[in-house]
């Protein structure tokens, strides 16, 4: 796991200030989704390898949610962007 | 002078003695020792016990990597086992005493394993100690752990100070020896923000322990004088006594500084020790190498020392190792060691060469045994001489001790510690760094550079190679003249054959070869394997030594090349860190801090007793008078709050202020129940779900205005529901314009319950607050008499008429005295949360002993509130999934026993009447459980199955934890005015 954390409000951070919540690749589905979906994002994950992206809170600074995307092999982090313009993106 | 400290020479301070005591003797020393040199000097060559066979070991090595002379340095709280005495800095007043021996180091009982180590091979515990199994844990593991051991740990309290710190830097230089002090100089020319650090409490490296020229002065000159010139640069910073023991992400090290380990009473104004965390831009590893023992016959008898220890000893401590020296060499390292030995007088017994020829010179008169080997040591607390084989010929040769070579490893633990590999290199004849990229390089003889002026050149060229990198120009980069050389290759061997005693390959652990080679037979040849099976690289050196002559001999077995072998991992910490540095500042109360309510003090001048809920100190009850149990002053708290009134302190509750103009839209998807349409002015009793139908957390939520909430949580869960809220709005919802912020210790908030409660707050509060101004579930902005602006809101956990009022915090304390003094003519009385319990117990009410994150809604009777007509919120699509709904799910019911004099206690477990207590039998369990003064014996709430269906039927309440059982019947959980009529009017 990476030792430092760019976040993109508070810049360099170490992670320590952070806790992870699980993976950033699941969406909430819509409320009348077949159960089957409903079962999967609430129960189900993939124990991914390689390049992942996950839900970080920076939780003794901003107290933003951030989405971390990284490689659990090399620990080397791709991109750590808000998480709340992500989810606008998709909702657009 | 004692016959081994030589009458000058040396970079001790010869006009500061220092004396010591080692297991009880005094002893003298000299400023600028180690332990172990002075110990050396005072002829104690035995220090310690091995660790299985209990044989008696010395001082193998002048550094880090020592796995023998392992001792115990300091007294009381201070005490600290395991401690290297070849790095320990030698102070006025040390005490340390060897371990690992019973009754003395000099006769230790346990050495007879030595006798019986036929039956002590790898792997012996592990085939021995199986049966029976139940003996494992109160008779073989005390056995083992007694006879075999290092130093023990203290009980009192270690009274010193410890601290972390971050350092930031372009570049971090790990090391101080030649390549290291060119790699800092050149890098602090070009302007780099550079940290130097090393595990000596002198810089220099190795360039302290040889004799050398460089530049035209002595070594010791030449570190003496660029360290001058690094100390003219603000951009510098030397780090001594600096241990870089790990390596991680992002090129993030750790590294120990021991601050105030070298004296003998230190300043509390100082920590004794910090951890670093050092960001280095980039790094260069300049760890030199560690010497080679051979392995061979007897090859661990105190007076034996690796040949570039004894010169470390001689050369910068002015300390020989023996009168008649003899020399066991692969390579020139050994006849290096002769060389220095004969230039101050000591007698070399012979050179014994395992190479049939070599260019190396021995001194004039000295005589060389090519093609040689030692088979055995004689003597046993320091030898007195050697078996040497000679073309297939025994000779016995008298000597005093005995220096060894067995050719150079680099050091390049840190490179590996990120999970790349060493590599074996047929040329360097030993493991070496991975290539890891440009944020580490590797300089000096850690990557394999032989000659001192090729470290200083190969240190400057690195670091010409950083500077570059950070886009900084080079300025200066002579490489000074180095004289007086000599050429440290050698031919590896990795065990001399023919031993007539144990051949030790891990000393620490007591590995002899063939412990190896049984490995092998049985299948746990891999290193990882041999390591576990034969201990051989574990404890506190991590196979330092060994761990090359281990694979070494593997792969000689296996008639495979070393690389086929391989090594075991790589981990940090390089040297042991203590826990009180890994701890820091965070101990006792640092590392669990106390939360007081703003209403503490108001509390603990009422006679409170406080209890721990998470960080919170939460007043529990209120002594009174001649109560000596906290059930009476519990049982008259609810009596009181029943028939006149009380003040309790509900501070602690999570608050949050929401505002926006999506709040209600916000709330609404956050609570299982509607929260769109609350009025203005009115307070509402939400549930949180999570997206698994299971309850999450419960509160109030108020609507200050239109656009603005005042929420609250249960005491536990204010930061959980903060987070959860946060992620909620920024990850699902980002387009609600909503906005909140945690006011948890903003306010000062307290609950007035009773009939009574009105007429209290009347006193205090200037509005109307009549209960046709004020009805039930009001929430508003009040005038405090005195012009104090607060919140007023009716809710009542207790069943009676209650309100909570809160204050700005700062303004708690006057405002509960007031309403106190104003409470006094009704019979006021303050109330903990013992009483809280009680009172929320007899009506039903629920916290997280029902809301324990299995619980469903209906589960605690509060199916209602999950609304169908909303289109969505948190948890609303599972919870109406099968198994959430099913009709034998555990209800909440309340208990009575049919024996009023009987107890019902919370765990227990439900069975029907002649049922046997089992899993398949169960039939729920009690949740809550008090002693209810209103009703004059104990109640509970309980989880039962189908539980609403049986009220009236009889249960038992079996406590298997206690031996208990209690027939108790089934009956609505609200024990207390069932129909809410004191809430009202």
């Amino acid at each position: 796991m990476a030792s430092l954390i760019t976040c993109p409000h508070c810049g360099t951070r170490p992670k320590e200030e952070f806790t992870i919540r699980g993976s950033a690749s699941v969406t909430r589905p819509a409320p009348a989704a077949p159960d089957d979906e409903w079962h999967r994002y609430v129960y189900v994950r993939d124990n991914e390898r390689g390049r992942i992206s996950e839900y970080w809170h920076h939780a003794a600074g901003c107290r933003r949610w951030l989405i971390v995307d990284r490689s659990n092999i090399t620990h080397e982090v791709f991109s750590v962007t808000d998480a709340a313009s992500a989810a606008k993106e998709v909702a657009r | 002078m004692t016959a081994y400290r030589l009458s000058s020479g040396g970079l001790v301070n010869r006009s500061r003695p220092l004396s010591f005591s080692f297991d009880g003797r005094q002893m003298n020393g000299l400023e600028g020792d180690t332990l172990a040199a002075a110990l050396l000097a005072n002829d104690q060559l035995l220090v310690g016990r091995s660790f299985k066979y209990h044989r008696p070991r010395g001082i193998l090595t002048a550094g880090s990597a020592e796995p023998n002379a392992l001792v115990t340095i300091g007294r009381d709280g201070r005490t600290e086992p395991n401690t290297r005495a070849t790095v320990a800095e030698l102070y006025q007043g040390m005490t340390a005493v060897s371990q690992n021996r019973w009754p003395s180091l000099k006769y230790d009982i346990a050495s007879v394993n030595s006798l019986i180590s036929p039956f002590l091979g790898a792997g012996f515990y592990y085939k021995t100690f199986m049966w029976p199994s139940a003996f494992w844990e109160k008779l073989y593991e005390p056995l083992i752990r007694r006879a075999a051991g290092l130093g023990k740990a203290v009980m009192q309290t270690d009274p010193d100070r410890y601290e972390k710190a971050w350092a930031h830097c372009d570049l971090l230089v790990i090391g101080s020896g030649p390549a290291g002090l060119m790699a800092a100089l050149t890098a602090a020319r070009a302007g780099l923000r550079v940290i130097l650090a090393d595990e000596g409490f002198r810089l220099g490296g190795s360039l302290l322990s040889e004799r050398l020229s460089i530049g035209g002065v002595a070594a010791d000159a030449f570190v003496h004088e660029t360290l001058q010139e690094l100390q003219t640069f603000e951009n510098v910073t030397l780090m001594p006594r600096t241990t870089v023991f790990g390596w991680y992400d992002d090129n993030v090290f750790g590294a120990l500084e021991k601050v105030q380990k070298h004296v003998a009473m230190p300043s509390s104004e100082l920590p004794v020790e910090r951890l670093w965390r050092i960001a280095a831009k980039r790094a260069i590893l300049a760890t030199g190498a560690e010497e080679r023992p051979l392995v061979f016959g007897g090859n661990d008898k105190p007076g034996v020392m690796m040949a570039g220890a004894m010169r470390s000893y001689l050369n910068r401590h002015g300390v020989v190792a023996g009168q008649r020296v003899a020399v066991f060499t692969n390579g020139g390292s050994g006849y290096r060691t002769a060389m220095d030995l004969t230039a101050e007088g000591v007698e070399i017994a012979a050179i014994i060469d395992t190479r049939n020829a070599a260019p190396d010179v021995a001194p004039k008169g000295v005589r060389v045994i090519h093609g040689g080997s030692v088979l055995a040591t004689k003597g046993k607390y320091r030898i007195s001489g050697l078996i040497a084989d000679r073309g297939g010929l025994d000779e016995l040769i008298s000597c005093d001790s005995l220096a060894l070579s067995g050719g150079w490893s680099p050091i390049i633990h840190l490179a590996c510690q990120r999970g790349a590999r060493p590599v074996w290199s047929d040329e360097k004849q030993a493991f070496m760094a991975p290539t890891v990229g440009g944020e580490l390089e590797i300089a000096g003889s850690a990557a394999g550079v032989d000659s001192v002026y090729g470290c200083l050149a190969d240190g400057a060229s690195k670091a010409r190679t950083v500077i570059a990198s950070l886009g900084h120009t080079t300025h200066g980069a002579d490489i000074p003249e180095v004289e007086g050389e000599y050429d440290p290759s050698f031919n590896a061997i990795w065990h001399v054959p023919g031993a007539k005693d144990k051949a030790f390959v891990d000393f620490q652990n007591d590995v002899h070869s063939k412990d190896l080679g049984l490995a092998l037979r049985e299948g746990f040849g891999h290193p990882e394997h041999a390591k576990r099976y034969t201990t051989s690289g574990m404890a506190t050196d991590q196979g330092k030594l060994g761990n090359v002559n281990a694979a070494g001999i593997m792969a000689g077995m296996r008639g495979v090349s070393p690389a086929a072998v391989g090594t075991t991992t790589f981990r940090p910490f390089y040297t042991p860190v203590s826990f009180g540095a890994l701890a820091g500042t965070a101990r006792s109360k640092h590392a669990q801090p106390v939360r007081e309510s703003p209403l503490h003090g108001w509390a603990k001048k009422n006679g409170a007793t406080f209890v721990e809920a998470g960080l919170w100190y939460r007043s529990a009850w209120f002594a009174r008078g001649t109560e000596k149990t906290w059930r009476e002053s519990v049982d008259r708290e609810v009596l009181n709050v029943r028939s006149n009134v009380g003040l309790c302190d509900v501070s602690t509750l999570g608050k949050i202020e929401i505002s926006g103009k999506d709040a209600a839209e916000f709330l609404n998807r956050l609570y299982s129940n509607a929260f769109l349409k609350l009025p203005v002015g009115r307070a509402r009793y939400g549930l949180m779900l999570r997206e698994d139908g299971m309850v999450f957390d419960d509160g109030t939520t108020s609507r200050l205005s239109e656009n603005h909430f005042f929420l609250t949580t249960t005491t536990a869960m204010a930061g959980e529901v903060m987070t959860h809220m946060e992620f909620c709005a920024q990850t699902f919802w980002p387009q609600l314009d909503v906005r909140f912020v945690s006011s948890s210790d903003q306010w000062a908030q307290m609950a007035i319950a009773g009939p009574k409660a009105r007429l209290v707050l009347e006193q205090v509060v200037e509005d109307n607050i009549s209960d046709a101004a004020f009805p039930f579930m009001t929430a508003s902005e009040v005038m405090l008499k005195g012009g104090l602006k607060a919140r007023l809101f009716r809710i009542s956990f207790s069943g009676e008429l209650a309100y909570e009022l809160a204050v700005p915090a700062g303004y708690g304390e006057a405002v509960a005295d007031a309403l106190m003094e104003a409470g006094k003519a009704h019979g006021i009385c303050a109330y903990g949360v013992e009483a809280l319990n009680v009172l929320r117990i007899e009506k039903g009410h629920v916290t997280h002993s029902e809301l324990d994150g299995r619980t469903t809604p209906d589960d605690v009777g509060l199916g209602r509130m999950v609304s169908t007509q909303k289109p969505d919120f948190i948890g609303k699509r599972l919870s109406t999934r099968f198994g959430l709904t099913a009709a034998d799910r555990v209800q909440l019911i309340g208990l009575k026993p049919v024996d009023a004099s009987k107890e019902i206690r919370a765990g227990a477990h439900l069975l029907k009447e002649g049922a046997k207590p089992s899993t398949a039998n169960d039939q729920g369990h009690v949740s809550s459980a008090c002693f209810s003064p209103v009703l004059g014996h104990s109640i509970a709430l309980a989880f039962l199955k189908s539980g609403r269906e049986r009220i009236g039927e009889k249960v038992v309440v079996w406590d298997g934890l206690r031996g208990d059982e209690v027939v108790a019947e089934v009956c609505s959980p609200v024990f207390v005015d069932p129909d809410n009529k004191k809430l009202q009017g």
